[in-house]
């Protein structure tokens, strides 16, 4: 019993790592103003780019560029669209979206000829589990042991780095000047501006910002979980994360706290997959699915304490009249 | 950068052309990258789509679609709300569909069971709008973020019910049992033989969504509740001054929306498919967006704009056949660069035709 629900909080931790990083590259994004539902799409393209090129230098670390580099040039198209012609941020997104969708699988069909999949990642090219000092030894030590060996190590680097992130963005956002000014720039960008502080550039330092981590996202998909892009592989991961921002409610602590527990959904969800539970019999898989949306639409709806995003998010920024 | 400094024809011909054109250019490029030659690749989409009848009945079908899905997109923007929910409205429409075909599929003709199709359709779509509606209307949760969560939702209760109730008994297809006769639309192929539509599943709905669009129409340009809807979607504060509620608006549009979208599943599961199947949308949600934003939210623009998508999907098919290395990615790739170029950069060329028309106008330019 003790070592199943282990076994369920590991594949918890490996689970919500990509909606964690997703996550916290939206939050980056719309506290500075900018609505990104464009997620999924920079997730997939950089899932995409780390798999090829990972494959191509057999280099873990080069594929990661590769996928943060494609990720931010998503992050600057939305930018170019919603900050600097001031268009629909949400009709940017859906249009990155598609994007991604469509040249992934048609560029991986033209370079590999595999059905758009990236072929099985070669030596090297893939993140894998590090394993801490003493994880062997300290294994049958009851209690301890699994937590230590199964739980906190054995994952790969990327896993580590999704959690470093959180109080990383908390300090970034609440404990600089730069943050101050992201903040302030999604509530009250006139503000800002009468400060003589380029609302453009912030805004563009966000989505950039947004980028990157959304580079971790995706390539954590395709050379850390997984061993390869495939077609359409984030399926939906975007739109969780985006889930999990309004339910944490645009904070760093508390985004990491929702992950956990959409992430935790999932993990029961395939655990549960044909078991019954006395009582009450078997519980559907696709309920399991659906959870995290359901939760987020009752969030919404006030009866969870109520989410109050960025006052300036989706508006776009016109500094005069003409 | 207000509409009125534009001649009219430049603000609805000129600068959607010059969109749209922007669009298939990158299009083109991206063909280049794949090593193909882009006019050839164009020739072959527009003999694939319009060159023959069977080609031309499925651009019609698919156009269908398009026009339900984008007209439930328009008729939002009307009164300023994103319903990007179109593709789990579609879903839900589906179920209305299905219900009422395998009800009545044995016992009446088709003409019986086709009212029933569309109240089906049209109310399963409508009340999976309700609750997005009804949240923005009284708790302000926005519209586009609960609308999006409906869309999963949406896909996670059919996939259960598909492979629960609504299953036929002692198979293992997640779909329902076939429609009998009283469950199928005719295709316009049996109706009108001589425009030899050959194998193309284009059928009856075609004109129900025809009529969709005149009553469209008529709702937003001749209707009180169409003038509400425009009035609160020009300026929501103005609107509530002068008397229109702003709860009743939104949700009345957000059902109508709603139903429209739902509509679609008429096309694919009635005139189509005759069966209840997973993931009949697959997109035509969405697009819906793409469709309304080349349309400029009008009926004409949308059939103009549903036409050539439904061109985009049916000349693709035939390109991937023709052009093995232009997979039917390319069709997601385009509909993306018209959703950029036609959506999110809308303003890109304006200031430049602005400057370009400025000359011409002194009066109208002084006056802005």
């Amino acid at each position: 019993m003790f070592e199943d629900f282990i076994l369920i909080l590991d594949s918890t931790v490996r689970l919500s790592t990509p909606l964690l990083l997703a996550c916290l590259a939206g939050l980056y994004s719309e506290r500075s103003g900018v609505v990104d539902i464009g997620l999924e799409g920079k997730m997939l393209g950089a899932a995409f780019g780390a798999g090829a090129v990972a494959y191509i230098t057999a280099n873990a670390w080069l594929g990661l560029m590769a996928g943060i580099a494609v990720s931010v040039s998503l992050g600057l198209l939305h930018g170019f669209a919603s900050i600097s012609n001031r268009g629909n941020q949400i009709v940017s997104g859906v249009a990155i979206n598609f994007l991604a969708a469509g040249l992934t699988a048609l560029l991986g069909q033209t370079w590999f000829r595999q059905g758009g999949r990236t072929p099985a990642l070669p030596e090297g090219g893939r993140f894998t589990d590090i394993a801490w000092p003493f994880a062997e030894q300290i294994r049958d030590v009851p209690v301890i042991g699994p937590i230590y060996t199964e739980l906190l190590s054995s994952h790969n680097i990327l896993v580590y780095a999704a959690f470093l992130a959180v109080p990383l963005t908390w300090w970034v956002l609440f404990r600089t000047r730069f943050g101050l000014r992201l903040r302030a720039v999604g509530e009250n960008p006139a503000a800002v501006d009468t400060a003589g502080i380029s609302v453009t550039w912030l805004r563009y330092r966000a989505v950039i910002a947004c980028g990157i981590l959304c580079g971790f996202a995706g390539a954590y998909l395709s050379i850390a979980q997984g061993a390869g892009f495939g077609v359409n592989m984030t399926a939906g991961k975007g739109f969780i994360a985006l889930a999990a921002l309004i339910f944490a409610k645009w904070r760093p602590a508390s985004a990491m706290l929702t992950c956990l527990l959409f992430g935790f959904l999932d993990a029961v969800a395939i655990r549960m997959q044909g078991q019954e539970v006395p009582g009450i019999g078997e519980i559907p898989v696709q309920f399991f699915q659906a959870l995290p949306y359901i939760l987020t639409v009752i969030l919404l709806a006030g009866f969870i304490g109520k989410a109050i995003p960025p006052k300036a998010a989706g508006i776009p920024y016109l500094k005069e009249r003409s | 950068m207000t509409p009125g400094q534009l001649p009219r024809w430049v603000d609805l011909g000129l600068i959607p052309f010059l969109n749209l054109a922007a669009a298939f250019l990158v299009s083109g490029l991206v063909v280049v990258l794949i090593g193909e030659n882009p006019l050839e690749a164009v020739q072959i989409l527009v003999w694939g789509s319009l060159g023959y009848g069977e080609g031309i009945g499925f651009t019609l079908f698919y156009a269908t679609n398009f026009i339900f899905t984008g007209l439930a997109v328009a008729v939002a923007f009307h009164a300023g709300l994103f319903n990007i929910g179109g593709e789990g409205q579609a879903y839900l429409g589906g179920l209305g569909v299905a219900v009422a075909c395998l009800a009545f599929d044995t016992v009446v003709p088709w003409y019986l069971t086709l009212p029933f199709a569309i109240i089906g359709s049209a109310a399963m779509g409508a009340a999976w709008a309700f609750i997005p509606a009804w949240l923005q209307a009284t708790r302000g949760s926005h519209v586009v973020i609960t609308t999006i969560m409906f869309n999963f939702i949406a896909s996670s209760l059919m996939v259960y019910l598909l492979n629960g109730v609504l299953k036929e008994r002692g198979s293992m297809q997640p779909e329902t049992r076939t429609f009998e006769a009283g469950g199928r639309l005719p295709f316009l192929n049996d109706l009108f033989p001589s425009f030899g539509f050959g194998y193309a599943p284009v059928n009856l709905s075609l004109f129900v969504a025809l009529a969709a669009c005149v009553l469209v129409w008529l709702l937003i340009w001749r209707t009180k509740l169409g003038f509400e809807i425009r009035s609160f979607g020009a300026n929501a504060t103005a609107a509530v001054y002068a008397g229109i509620s702003p709860v009743r608006t939104i949700v009345i549009t957000m059902l109508i929306s709603g139903g429209l979208a739902g509509m679609m599943a008429i096309n694919e599961i009635m005139g189509s498919q005759h069966r209840l199947l997973i993931d009949f949308v697959t997109g035509y949600g969405f697009v819906g967006i793409a469709v309304a934003l080349m349309g400029r939210a009008h009926p004409v623009g949308i059939i103009l704009a549903a036409i050539l998508f439904g061109m985009l999907y049916q000349g693709g098919a035939e390109l991937s056949f023709e052009m093995p290395n232009i997979t039917r990615d390319m069709i997601i790739v385009i509909q993306g660069l018209v959703i950029l170029f036609a959506g999110a950069l809308e303003y890109m060329f304006r200031p430049a035709i602005i400057r370009l028309f400025a000359p011409a106008q002194p009066l109208k330019a002084k006056e802005a």
